[in-house]
């Protein structure tokens, strides 16, 4: 079975983990973080407010904001954009993100 | 959430000295808001005529999302088997390098702008540009005396049931995704919705090696047939058509125009789509539902102009023949807001080639030279095909029909269409606007970008161009901190 | 010629405060037709946070009207659907320094003598009532009584309960008059509507319906930007204000000067509004009247700074030159009756106007003196600009 990498050859320049919910996911440099989540067959990472419905990246592109996940701490990063990067710990996000103010 | 709890060095993105609030540089001859094939163009073509450029987009790399490219350090020794036109891309990417050493262009990458407004003491006139700088979000002012918008565009949705569900992704979002981040949704992913960027996303999905079990068309080629000789004019744009339809014979995938996915099925992740065919006025015909296992499903009806930053500034529009609103732009690119131009998708959804024709028309009336007879005469050209592409892919009026009450229409906000039919039945709204007070559906983060178009249509009314005050969100601490001078427009 | 049935009443405007004259008339026996140019709350009301304050209003007619429209409101509650967001969380006027708490208390017992509830709150007592409320205030007052809606689903909902029939997306370009000159119904750009009496709640377009009776209301617009944040939880309970002074109490124009309102909403975002420019109908945007609702707001509640504001919205206020509304009828045109002008307290005081209203129509006698708010009572001069120096 090929893969996108097949398509454009090369290789990364570095590889390293990205600590997702407590696993280790492997991340090359220059990948955003979506991108490190659908690698690893992960295609929802945060709840809604309202229904507590699963959802991830959706328009891919920075539009929608379905993608909102919490990133060292700061809540509501858009995973599509955000690079990842070696050290970072992402967290599933639930509602507002904000649930540590109350 | 304070960034001081980020262990991690600043990111890269991090303005240049003098942009923060308070050190304002000097101000460029032209701001271009946008570095995708439309920006770009126009930001190296003004460069070349001798006026001093800040190019400001809110991509790390420039191509915007037609030439959204990896980054470097993911090392793709090819990165144009992902693209078609990547020549004409990789020589305007080379011509802005070369306009950066030389200080003639500033280009300003991870800069989201989110308002531009007029300063009135300045009699020459002066506009500022807002905006907010890399993932810490630091606030960046930039003075131009002429301002290009070259914003692009974002995937039209109409919603059916499941459409929220994980693994269901637009299907601009499936191939931003693969072309930037080298990543699929799925293994097997149904590409469905209406306009020929679908075949290009199945063509690239394919190749990248994902099954792609169907690509599923509302609309129907044969409608091209009643708008001929624009098509004929256009050759580059039928190879382009074929090169697309031969990958899809290569990879042996199943094209079903006058079909639609009128649900998505599945509990955490989406594992099945039903497709139904599409009366002509996209009415599922009933009895004609069959599933279709999936992993994956890219979705998507054409391209809506991004238009807020220019209707904050009052320039007027007009609806193309999409059914999606544009901005009235003059044969000098010019926007009805004088000092004010645009060139690409927001003028109307015509593509990449038309964008760089559109982008190099606007920097010469910029810099007030004549226009060049023969890209006058490619743009009508290409701006002729692109409206006879729209209109064959228009949204038909029976699409509502597939959405259940209980299907959420606005994402953001989880309004289901059952709240808005009853605002629109009962309650007096009778446009989108109205709908979004009585439901809130377009309040939540996208601020309707994902679901302005089907409240439109169920509100029953024409999609509004968009209105967002603010392009994006903005921190307080960052408004709070603006320049005290004010900045208001007229 | 009238089609079909005539209504007794015809209304223009289908804001709030065209919707509350609607319900009570209704509830008066009334059978009532709405017109609007555009749809239901399509243009202050939509534009408004829901505010129902007593706590800003100094003692006077605008004030029993906020009280009487305090109690109806509480009465609307139990009869219209959830969706009214009616909640009566409070509000909380803080000040930053002894001076202005010593102003506020001054006020407040102006208040108090006219049947307000303030409770005046000791800062170390401000935590228990706002968590995330800055520190340092001298202290402040509680005013239990203040209250919101959602507001476009408050005109929806009375406007749906008075079972009134509308006709929106119609306008309003001249009304009938009878022989003797009397005021006798509508035409719209879709038809007659002959009724026996019409009412003028077009806010902040008034001005331009009682011109098409020959008659002058000078009802202006005054702008107010509302920031609206990102979804929070309930960080910020009540309607939260700074006190930044108190002019003169004694004088007329005493008025509470009041910076950004913070306050959290059922549907999650926190609302800052709002600001007032007198700017005409300039719909484009501010980026100082932001920089001022940011900074206030963020000072009142630091969390907010690293918050994000999703989006930004203006109105424009109907104002008239003494803040008071026109309720009732025009003598100088009869058949013609009054209600605008309410300012940026039209969500407030609709239900007390409609009310009023409705006892006017139906020949009752009204629950509160009608004579402040007389819609002849700027003569047919130009319009006054003397009274800018107020404003809260």
């Amino acid at each position: 079975m090929s893969e996108p990498r097949d398509l454009v050859g090369g290789a990364p320049e570095t590889s390293f983990t990205l600590d997702f919910d407590g696993r280790k996911l492997p991340a090359h440099s220059g990948q955003s973080i979506a991108a490190v989540l659908w690698s690893a067959g992960i295609t929802a990472w945060r709840t809604t407010r309202q229904g507590g419905a699963p959802r991830g990246a959706f328009c891919g592109i920075g539009s929608c904001y379905d993608c909102l996940v919490t990133v060292n701490g700061r809540p509501n990063q858009r995973a599509c954009l955000l690079p990842a990067r070696p050290g970072d710990t992402v967290t599933p996000q639930e509602g507002t993100g904000h649930g540590a103010l109350v | 959430m304070a960034p001081s709890s980020d262990p991690r060095p600043a990111r890269t993105a991090a303005p240049a000295p003098g942009d923060g609030t308070g050190a304002v540089a000097s101000a460029a001859d032209l701001a271009v808001v946008g570095a995708g094939p439309a920006g770009l163009a126009a930001a190296v073509t003004a460069a070349d005529l001798g006026l001093r450029v800040t190019l400001l987009d809110a991509g790390d790399r420039p191509g915007g999302q037609y030439y959204r490219h990896p980054a470097p350090e993911l090392g793709a020794e090819r990165p144009e088997a992902l693209h078609h036109g990547w020549a004409a891309f990789a020589s305007r990417a080379r011509r802005l390098r070369d306009h950066e050493r030389a200080g003639r262009i500033r280009h300003l990458a991870g800069h989201h702008v989110w308002t531009v407004v007029r300063k009135d003491e300045d009699a020459a006139g002066e506009w500022h540009l807002h905006a907010l700088a890399g993932p810490e979000e630091q606030a960046v002012t930039v003075r131009a005396r002429a301002v290009l918008l070259a914003t692009g565009a974002y995937e039209r949705q109409l919603p059916f049931p499941g459409w929220t569900l994980p693994g269901v992704v637009g299907a601009g979002g499936a191939q931003a995704m693969l072309k930037a981040g080298l990543v699929l949704p799925g293994r097997r992913v149904v590409v469905a919705g209406s306009g020929p960027l679908l075949l290009a996303v199945a063509g690239s999905l394919a190749a990248a090696g994902a099954a792609v079990p169907a690509v599923v068309e509302a609309a129907s080629y044969t409608g091209y047939a009643g708008r001929l000789p624009a098509l004929l004019r256009n050759p580059a744009k039928l190879a382009e058509g074929a090169v697309y339809g031969g990958a899809l014979v290569r990879h042996g995938i199943r094209l079903l125009t006058r079909h639609a996915v009128v649900e998505a099925h599945g509990t955490d992740r989406v594992e099945a789509a039903t497709v139904a065919r599409l009366d002509r006025d996209w009415r599922p015909v009933p009895g004609t539902a069959r599933r279709i296992p999936c992993d994956a499903l890219a979705v998507g009806h054409g391209l809506v102009p991004q238009l807020e930053l220019a209707t904050g500034l009052g320039c007027a529009t007009r609806t193309t023949a999409d059914g999606t609103a544009a901005l009235v732009l003059d044969e000098q690119q010019r926007t009805s807001v004088t000092g004010i131009w645009s060139a690409g998708e927001t003028g109307g959804i015509g593509g990449a080639q038309l964008a760089l024709a559109e982008g190099e028309l606007a920097a010469r009336s910029i810099a007030g030279r004549p226009l060049p007879a023969e890209l006058v005469r490619r743009r009508s050209r290409l701006r002729a095909f692109a409206d006879a592409m729209g209109a064959a892919h228009r949204p038909g009026t029976g699409w509502t029909g597939w959405l259940s009450d209980d299907t959420d229409v606005c994402r953001c906000e989880e309004v289901p269409a059952g709240l808005i039919r009853e605002a629109v039945a009962d309650l007096g709204a009778t446009d989108a606007r109205t709908v979004k007070l009585l439901t809130r559906a377009g309040m939540g983060w996208c601020q309707g970008r994902m679901c302005g178009q089907a409240v439109a249509a169920l509100a029953g009314c024409a999609p509004g161009p968009d209105r967002r005050p603010l392009s994006c969100p903005v921190p307080l601490k960052v408004l709070a901190e603006l320049p005290a001078d004010g900045g208001t427009a007229p | 010629m009238p089609n079909r049935h005539s209504p007794d009443v015809v209304i223009i405007g289908a804001g709030v405060v065209g919707a509350a004259c609607a319900y009570y008339a209704a509830r008066a026996g009334l059978s009532v037709t709405v017109v609007d140019r555009g749809p239901v709350a399509g243009g202050t009301t939509g534009a408004g946070e829901g505010n129902l304050l007593v706590s800003d209003k100094e003692a006077g007619p605008e004030l029993d009207l906020a009280l009487l429209s305090t109690r109806l409101w509480r009465e609307l509650a139990t009869e219209l659907p959830p969706e009214t967001e009616y909640e009566p969380k409070g509000g909380l006027v803080v000040a930053p320094d002894e001076t202005t708490l010593k102003a506020l208390r001054t006020f407040a017992e102006g208040q108090r003598a006219a049947g307000v509830d303030a409770r005046e709150i000791a800062p170390d007592d401000l935590p228990a009532l706002e968590p995330h409320l800055a520190a340092g205030f001298a202290g402040g007052f509680h005013y239990p009584q203040d209250a919101q809606v959602q507001p476009a689903q408050a005109a929806a909902r009375l406007l749906h309960a008075s079972g009134a029939a509308t006709r929106l997306g119609e306008e309003v370009t001249a009304l009938l008059t009878g022989p003797d000159g009397t005021v006798r119904g509508v035409r719209t750009t879709r038809g007659e509507i002959a009724a026996r009496a019409v009412v003028n709640a077009a806010g902040t377009w008034g001005g331009r319906i009682a011109e098409l009776a020959g008659v002058r209301l000078p009802v202006l617009p005054r702008r107010g930007f509302v920031l609206v944040t990102e979804p929070l939880p309930r960080l910020v309970r009540h309607k939260v204000y700074a006190a930044d002074y108190i002019a003169d109490v004694a004088s007329d124009s005493a008025a509470l000067q009041s910076s950004a309102v913070v306050e959290g909403t059922p549907g999650g975002p926190v609302l800052i509004g709002a600001t007032r420019e007198r700017v005409g109908f300039d719909r484009s945007l501010s980026t100082e009247a932001l920089r001022r609702l940011a900074g206030q707001a963020a000072a009142l509640f630091p969390v907010l700074g690293e918050v994000r504001a999703l989006r930004t919205y203006h109105g424009f206020r109907p104002y008239l030159p003494d803040h008071l509304p026109a309720v009732g009828p025009d003598p100088r045109a009869p058949g013609l009756f009054h209600a605008c002008g309410h300012e940026g307290a039209g969500i407030g005081l609709a239900p007390a106007t409609g009310l009023l209203l409705a006892d006017v129509l139906t020949g009752a006698r009204p629950a509160l003196d009608l004579a402040p708010f007389r819609p002849e009572r700027f003569g047919d001069g130009t319009t006054s600009h003397a009274a800018n120096g107020a404003g809260a």
